[in-house]
């Protein structure tokens, strides 16, 4: 089909509900190849729902995700796999599998094809680990390792299988700034290597000016704003100003993720913080 | 009130459909290739190998009771019978209490530990990494315990009788001081080989439950610890509810076709 998008993922009108609430209403992004797009907002907007749509863990009410050009859902399930196999994903606990070695982590995809040598899978695993930087670790179990490294060992296993696109959720959280920023620099690392399509969720600006070809912020479970890093930093737009700045007050109020509502008069700013 | 009672029939009723539809869901799996060998074999370790000690310890009380209790009630009440303890303690063993203590133990021990198990990778996102890792949850996860458990509760059923029976002689000859010719005598002859038999078809169902409610209340497990701790406990509540149904259920088909 020549109709198919210069997109390389593409989300039209996505839409979902989850436990009664509506998380995503009606979502469209558009993901240029090999670029790297980072989505902003405050917990529980609905950003990591949104990249598990993207990879094929939710099915949307409403809407589609189109991966270069081919739709997801609604296709039989070789075809789907087929798109997903395409996927590497960095968890936001890093998701290792506990029973297993850090390489049997690595090359798990591997393993369970049974198509490998073992000698293969050796050599994927050392190479793998040497691309994020750590090595004398395949013997050992997850919980023998720090949250950083068990962060690049997720890395190591999303690229073990040489994906086109990679979803990074929450890639920094829980990680000192040193670590963060290691892993910033692994996430580039990755793209000029690598030639990848990423999409990476976070709240942490810093990560998101570093790592990103463009920015966009999901407030309320639709997309509000995207552009250039610089450009968002420059953005008129209110709800993007209050959050790239990280100010407790202004247009964003409700926000717990019971969809109760923050108490009323917020702007006047009763709270701790000082004026 | 009758809104809470109608809502709560309502949430099982819908719980059975999930139930039977993982069953489904795993019966096709089992035949796809390729099978999850290791997985298999560790979790007839574990369920197996694993539950031996505690099998043993509540087959030789249970015997040792069952002989001391019956022993005693047939010197007190009818003189000359007490050499029947032996078929008593064998019939009872084999058909009702082996298949359903062991049951209950496994449940305690390896259901509970799948649930947790389960429980913990799905609130750490591990189910989710399996699937972005081509792996099937079901496939990789429920199909190796589901088979483990039917194939290794028949087998620890088998070692509860012969070991509780064992139980029984010893708390008969040593404490009571019953003969030992007699006693073997009325085993061999009250007990038949449907008894063992019954009780072997009951331990299978009962394998399929503990390992299929188990895993299932695994991978509903929602929050943290707190969850999964939840879940653990409404796990081995709902397999030994449902042990004790089907019990029942088998009892009264198996006897009234034999």
């Amino acid at each position: 089909m020549s109709q198919t998008s210069d997109y390389a993922i593409e989300v039209r009108g996505l839409k979902k509900q989850l436990g009664g609430k509506e998380v995503l209403r009606g979502v469209d992004l558009s993901i240029c190849r090999g670029e790297t797009m980072v989505i902003i907002g405050q917990s529980g907007c609905g950003k990591s729902v949104l990249l598990k749509h993207i990879v094929g863990l939710h099915y949307p009410d409403d809407g589609e995700v189109f991966i270069d050009g081919k739709p997801l859902n609604g296709v039989s399930s070789a075809e789907r796999l087929a798109l997903l196999s395409e996927f590497g994903m960095l968890f936001q606990g890093a998701a290792l599998f506990d029973s297993l070695t850090i390489a049997e982590n690595v090359v798990f995809r591997h393993i369970q094809s049974r198509r490998y040598s073992q000698k293969e899978m050796d050599r994927i695993v050392d190479e793998k680990l040497e691309m994020v930087g750590l090595s004398g670790v395949a013997h050992l179990k997850p919980a023998e390792l720090s949250g950083g490294m068990q962060k690049r060992v997720g890395l190591a296993r999303a690229i073990a299988a040489d994906p086109k696109f990679i979803l990074y959720d929450e890639p920094t959280t829980g990680l000192d700034p040193i670590m963060a920023d290691q892993i910033n620099d692994l996430i580039l690392h990755m793209k000029d290597m690598l030639n990848v399509t990423s999409i990476a969720v976070t709240h942490d600006m810093v990560s998101a000016y570093k790592i990103s070809d463009r920015i966009s912020m999901l407030y309320q479970g639709e997309v509000i704003e995207t552009d250039t890093p610089e450009r968002i930093q420059r953005s008129k737009n209110p709800y993007v100003r209050q959050f790239i700045r990280g100010e407790a007050y202004g247009p964003i109020t409700t926000v717990r993720p019971f969809g109760r509502t923050a108490p009323s008069g917020t702007k006047g700013g009763k709270h701790e913080t000082p004026q | 009130m009758i809104r809470f009672v109608g809502a709560k029939t309502l949430d099982f009723v819908t719980q059975l459909g999930e139930i039977a539809l993982l069953l489904m869901e795993t019966v096709r799996n089992i035949f796809r290739r390729p099978f999850p060998r290791r997985n298999f074999f560790e979790q007839i370790v574990k369920i197996g190998w694993n539950s031996i000690p505690v099998t043993f310890f509540t087959a030789i009380s249970t015997g040792a009771i069952l002989a001391l209790q019956t022993g005693y009630a047939m010197m007190s009440n009818v003189k000359g019978t007490e050499h029947f303890v032996g078929g008593v303690v064998a019939l009872s063993v084999t058909r009702e209490l082996g298949p359903i203590l062991c049951a209950i133990m496994i449940a305690g021990r390896a259901g509970s530990g799948i649930t947790a198990e389960i429980g913990t990778m799905k609130v750490t996102e591990q189910i989710d990494a399996l699937v972005t890792l081509s792996a099937n949850p079901v496939h990789y996860l429920i199909v190796p315990r589901v088979l483990a458990g039917v194939i290794v509760l028949p087998l620890l059923t088998l070692f509860t009788d012969l070991v509780a029976i064992l139980g029984g002689m010893l708390v008969a000859f040593l404490e009571m001081g019953l003969n030992e010719a007699q006693y073997i005598e009325t085993t061999l002859r009250m007990l038949t080989i449907s008894d063992i038999n019954n009780g072997l078809i009951k331990s299978v169902v009962f394998g399929l439950l503990i390992t299929l409610i188990a895993s299932f209340e695994g991978f509903r497990t929602k929050g943290g610890a707190e969850g999964v701790g939840k879940s653990t406990t409404r796990s081995v509540v709902m397999i030994c509810m449902s042990i004790l149904f089907f019990d029942y259920v088998l009892t009264s088909l198996l006897t009234t076709n034999f």
